[in-house]
């Protein structure tokens, strides 16, 4: 005979209720540090840097107080935490800082070419006309339609020329394999560290100069190709290599052949990363100048023809009017770098999608 | 050997029961002889191309080298109306630079991808990732206007105050007074410190790619273990995902030396070309291969040609080598050369 009784209160105090620590949270001694550090250093180096020491110029300002504040952080974090946690917060501003200055030098570099081509890019006939213009003439003569027209024509003939050859080299490489499969694979990552300068200057010798022609798109084209051809052939055999061996596998052994492999289950697997590293590929060609520099030949005037006469493209045409002491052809040439730089940021956007794409399928 | 078969399967000799691999024989339909036959011809002809480019390098270069012998590496000039050319002063001045740019480079590659692979929230991890990508592609013509435009000016000021401060270090010297009441500008104008900051934002990123996968990679379980443990987020990176990551770190360093090395177009729109063995980072001057080639092409005929051939042929053999190394490191500390579910 048992009795279910209730379990006896007892008068003792509940628990204190349970709070989880907060693991994240930062504390505000963790917020007020840095700015109070920061603002320290500020004081400290506008005293000391111009007035006490002789010293001059922004950016060796900006240096001494950085590293015024990094120590003026340590020492301040010292005063109230071990010494791990004055190593992880000075270690934590330090890396920080140094993205923080990588994201800026980037960000500088795209901000600066486009207010200092601005003026030119305010006009719209830069983009509807060649430079016939000489250089005293005003911003609203003349632009670089040539440099748009070549850059496009150059890097046409480059992707006409490098995607089928890499892409089929990639699928020999990572498909059908075999000893020589090695070799190739072998001379193609050891032509990836070919300076492209010397690949323009392989071009001029070996085609302009032996057959005595005058520099042309074509020879550009070829050399871009040439500097292309080892980056693009070893990105896509990276790429078909992470295709995992075990859908290959499966298609087989559904008794697909090796061709409907590759072209039904390895190429679509690997379609959109294939896609990205291309498009990359392409990107550093369009950008370029010194296997341009030496094959295409300067020119202020409009030439779609590349087979004959010299045909300008962009980076050359930025590079070319940069190097001129005057002020108007170099804003000129800054308006050109900027197109460039739209243009890469298109051709950059299509890899993104191309790579977005990759993610939603998964 | 098989002995607890045999008694079960006494009418078969015990040759049969020995496990052996069936032979398999593909009959290769019509379509795969073609398709591989064309694959493997691509990867003929590029062999055939990429080879070719090689052989023909070094046969071009070899006047060049018959004509001076171990002269060419030894003469600082390169004076063609004398019949004098070498590449001492080129090949210092890549080495120099190229340097110069990795020692800026590194702490800020590292720092980047420590960044991104560990203090970054995961939303903005993707667009930093991005970022980094677009930095690769961003054209050195571009790079090499800022350089020359906004940089230059700006670092004058730095690089007279850093030859005052450290002058009596060698490298930091310049042939001027740094305190004269208007000083010398232009001895600090087109120098190699200025054309290395420019190499060095350059080669970041790729510097930065690797290591940022490679620390990717570091295992997760080892990282809560260094947490447990009661480390500091430094403390992990430290005890964790550096150890894990130090062949990335190395590769990818040597991978953006590589690249270092044969930048041409940011270098010619900065540096004065002056040929002398210099250490003298913060001085007016220096030259490297790639900006020799880029400014000696047009004059040159027959034998300086293949002069400026070897130059280049030469820094090809350096950057191989540094690649070939690099690579090596990378591949290490990876596992598996293919992916399997």
């Amino acid at each position: 005979m048992t009795a279910t009784l209730a379990p006896q209160r007892t008068d003792e105090p509940a628990p204190p209720e349970e709070v989880r620590r907060d693991l994240r949270g930062r504390t505000l001694d963790d917020r007020v540090a840095p700015l109070g550090a920061a603002l320290g250093a500020l004081a400290l180096v506008s005293l000391l840097y111009d007035r006490l020491l002789p010293l001059s110029g922004v950016l060796g300002f900006v240096i001494c107080w950085y590293v015024a504040f990094v120590a003026l952080y340590a020492l301040l974090s010292w005063y109230r935490h071990p010494s791990p946690a004055v190593t992880d917060r000075v270690a934590g501003v330090l890396i920080r800082t140094s993205a923080l200055l990588v994201g800026s030098a980037l960000a500088t570099a795209i901000v600066y070419v486009f207010v200092r081509g601005a003026p030119a890019l305010a006009h719209l006939n830069l983009f509807t006309q060649d430079l016939t213009a000489g250089p005293q003439d005003p911003l609203d003569i003349g632009g670089v339609l040539h440099g748009i027209v070549g850059t496009l024509i150059q890097i046409g003939i480059a992707i006409s020329i490098t995607l089928p050859l890499g892409i089929g080299c990639a699928v020999y490489m990572t498909e059908v394999g075999g000893r020589l499969s090695k070799i190739v694979r072998t001379i193609v990552e050891a032509m990836t560290a070919l300076p492209s300068i010397v690949c323009g200057l392989f071009v001029y010798i070996a085609l302009l100069l032996t057959f005595d022609i005058q520099r042309n798109g074509f020879a550009a084209a070829l050399a871009i190709s040439v500097m292309m051809l080892p980056i693009i052939a070893r990105s896509a055999e990276v790429v078909l290599r992470v295709v995992p061996g075990g859908l290959r596998e499966a298609s087989l052994a559904l008794g697909a052949s090796q061709w409907q492999t590759v072209r039904k289950v390895v190429l679509p697997t690997a379609r959109p990363a294939l896609v990205t590293a291309m498009v990359l590929g392409i990107a550093r060609g369009i950008g370029e100048t010194s296997p341009v520099l030496i094959t295409a030949g300067y020119t202020t005037f409009m030439n779609a023809n590349p087979f004959e006469g010299p045909m300008v493209s962009l980076p050359l045409f930025a590079y070319t009017l940069a190097r001129s002491p005057e002020p108007l052809f170099q804003t000129r040439a800054f308006g050109a770098a900027a197109v460039l730089m739209v243009l890469v940021l298109l051709v950059f956007l299509i890899a993104r999608l191309a790579a977005s794409g990759r993610r939603n399928r998964r | 050997m098989c002995g607890a078969e045999t008694r079960y399967r006494k009418g078969l000799p015990l040759t049969d029961l020995i496990d052996r691999p069936r032979r398999l024989r593909v009959g290769r339909t019509l379509g795969d002889r073609v398709f591989r036959g064309m694959a493997r011809g691509f990867g003929v002809l590029v062999l055939l191309v990429m080879g070719g480019i090689g052989v023909f390098l070094a046969i071009e270069a070899v006047p060049a080298f018959r004509e001076w012998g171990w002269g060419f590496f030894t003469t600082e000039e390169w004076n063609p109306e004398n019949g004098v050319l070498g590449i001492a002063a080129v090949l210092f001045g890549t080495g120099v630079i190229a340097l110069v740019a990795m020692v800026l480079a590194f702490p800020l590659a590292l720092g980047t991808a420590l960044y991104i692979s560990e203090y970054a929230a995961p939303r903005a991890k993707r667009w930093l990732i991005a970022m980094i990508d677009l930095m690769a592609s961003v054209p050195s013509v571009i790079y090499g206007l800022v350089g020359a435009y906004l940089l230059q000016p700006e670092m004058v000021f730095v690089s007279r105050w850093i030859h005052d401060m450290f002058g009596w270090i060698p490298i930091f010297a310049v042939d001027t007074d740094p305190d004269a009441a208007v000083f010398a500008q232009s001895r600090y104008t087109a120098s190699p410190i200025i054309a290395a900051i420019v190499v060095a934002v350059m080669v970041l990123p790729y510097a930065c790619m690797v290591m940022r996968e490679v620390f990717d990679q570091a295992p997760q379980g080892e990282r809560e273990a260094a947490y447990a443990l009661g480390s500091t987020r430094w403390g992990m990176i430290r005890s964790v995902v550096l150890p894990f990551g130090r062949g990335g770190i190395v590769g990818g360093t040597m991978l953006a030396l590589g690249r270092a090395l044969g930048e041409t177009i940011a270098v010619v729109l900065i540096l004065a070309p002056l040929f002398e063995i210099k250490v003298e980072i913060l001085e007016n001057g220096g030259i490297t291969v790639p900006t020799l080639i880029a400014t000696r092409y047009g004059e040159s005929t027959g034998l300086q040609l293949s002069g400026l051939l070897a130059a280049g042929l030469v820094l090809f053999v350096v950057t191989l080598i540094t690649n070939s190394i690099a690579a090596v490191i990378v591949t290490r500390s990876r596992s598996g050369a293919s992916t399997e579910i």
